[in-house]
């Protein structure tokens, strides 16, 4: 085990090459944005609703359009890693896997902060939305969704990697294990749009699920990384 | 070990049909469903057995991440194959029982919906472990089995915030507020029954994840002498 000052350093190492690496390529961001595009256009497609309505489903159309944008940016997480046999190396390094995995979580969250960014005016505009709750809370149950979905992506990308047929498997992993934080993101955001209930309860539902989950993440990837 | 086995087989055969006789005609007839409500000796002890069999996959896996043996794993395996199996059992009596008793075959209840969920991430587990290759199978499925467990507490706190916050459609039947001695008996027998039955798929199928892990094993091992190049 190392000291925290050694594995931040190597996650802020990390981190900076996958994203010089995404700044030079634009493989992820640009799949997953035209993809969430795509998404956020069939669905308005096939859902035309009023003001009062779209607030009412809204929640539950951007994040399972955000859900699916996140499994096309998670699933080039680590196949990146495969080419060159760079994750060989990572193995045979004595740098902690912690950092790894907490460089790439980093990574992803912030390529589907970026998304949800760009995706949400479109959703705004589209749907004529106009949240009745405050607006800051949205900003708190975004950060804490993210985070949920991308924590386990990460691990679940990491395990998938590892199977045939893996950009298939790691939806077929990653929604089971995410319906509660599903159902906690949608609700809370339905809630705070609506202004009907208080979002609080799912707030800390999130609050939780991401402490479990990201201690759970910690402790077993190393195992997940050296399993051969 | 096979004579063993034998005798268990006849054991649980007795059983089951014991159990069949005490749940179709010596159980008194409930009251408001009327000869319906017998499925309910199926369903309830295939729930319990298959929320202990999942609780068995969660404790086979930890073992195995601490221990490595092959024992741990063929277990895990096992349990939770049987384990979706008597959860599979649940989802269709669980609707057979609802539609003439509620008058819809499923509703979005804290109970039901959670076993849904929990089966969801059982076949998400046997998926992985189909599609997984090689040796590395045992640590992946461990992985998963962990979080599908820590899971469970978490869907069942979600989904019953979700139900309490909308109406409810139906209020809930099962079994209400205590069951009558009688039929506590037939829930007994058949509970046993249904063990005895999980713990016998769960042998079967123990044996045989051990056999194929031995099998593979001799299988890399002669291949390991064999002269390089085959045929010269």
């Amino acid at each position: 085990m190392s000291t925290v000052p050694g594995l931040w350093n190597i996650t802020r190492r990390s981190l900076a090459k996958d994203l010089r690496l995404e700044w030079r390529s634009k493989d992820a961001i640009n799949s997953m944005l035209f993809f969430a595009l795509l998404v956020v256009v069939i669905f308005s497609f096939g859902f035309d609703p009023t003001a009062e309505e779209s607030r009412r489903i809204a929640g539950g159309l951007l994040w399972v359009a955000i859900l699916f944008a996140t499994v096309v940016a998670l699933n080039q997480t680590w196949t990146r890693e495969l080419r060159n046999q760079v994750l060989d190396a990572y193995r045979l390094s004595p740098a902690p896997a912690q950092a790894l995995f907490l460089s790439k979580t980093l990574g992803n969250f912030l390529f589907v902060t970026i998304l949800e960014l760009l995706m949400v005016p479109l959703f705004v505009v589209f749907y004529n939305l106009r949240s009745v709750g405050p607006v800051w809370q949205l900003l708190v149950v975004g950060v804490l969704a993210t985070w949920a979905l991308v924590v386990n992506g990460t691990f679940f990308a990491a395990l998938s990697i590892r199977t045939r047929s893996r950009e298939i498997m790691l939806p077929l992993i990653l929604f089971p294990i995410s319906i509660p934080a599903l159902l906690a993101m949608v609700d809370a955001t339905t809630a705070i749009l609506t202004g009907e209930n208080s979002p609080f309860f799912w707030i800390r539902l999130l609050a939780v699920y991401d402490l479990v989950f990201t201690s759970v993440c910690f402790v077993l990837f190393e195992m997940v990384l050296n399993a051969e | 070990m096979k004579t063993l086995f034998k005798l268990i087989t006849v054991c649980t055969v007795v059983l089951l049909g014991y159990g069949f006789c005490q749940a179709m005609y010596i159980a008194p007839k409930e009251a408001t469903m009327g000869d319906v409500q017998r499925i309910f000796y199926y369903h309830l002890p295939s729930a319990w057995i298959a929320f202990l069999l999942f609780f068995v996959n969660f404790l086979a896996s930890i073992w195995y991440l601490i221990r490595r043996s092959k024992g741990a794993d063929a277990l895990a395996l096992a349990s939770a194959e049987v384990g979706v199996m008597f959860c599979t059992i649940v989802l269709i009596t669980g609707p057979l029982w609802a539609r003439p008793v509620w008058g819809i075959w499923w509703t979005w209840d804290a109970r039901l919906t959670s076993t849904l969920v929990l089966w969801l991430i059982y076949v998400s587990y046997l998926v992985l472990r189909h599609y997984a290759v090689g040796g590395q199978i045992p640590v992946l499925a461990s992985a998963l089995a962990i979080f599908g467990f820590l899971d469970v507490p978490i869907v069942y706190m979600a989904i019953r915030w979700f139900r309490t916050q909308h109406p409810q459609p139906v209020i809930g039947g099962g079994e209400g507020s205590g069951l009558a001695p009688a039929m506590w008996v037939a829930v007994l027998w058949n509970l046993a029954a249904f063990m005895l039955l999980a713990g016998q798929y769960i042998w079967v199928r123990y044996r045989q994840a051990l056999t194929t892990y031995d099998l593979e094993e001799a299988h890399a091992h002669a291949s390991l002498h064999e002269e390089p190049g085959g045929a010269r």
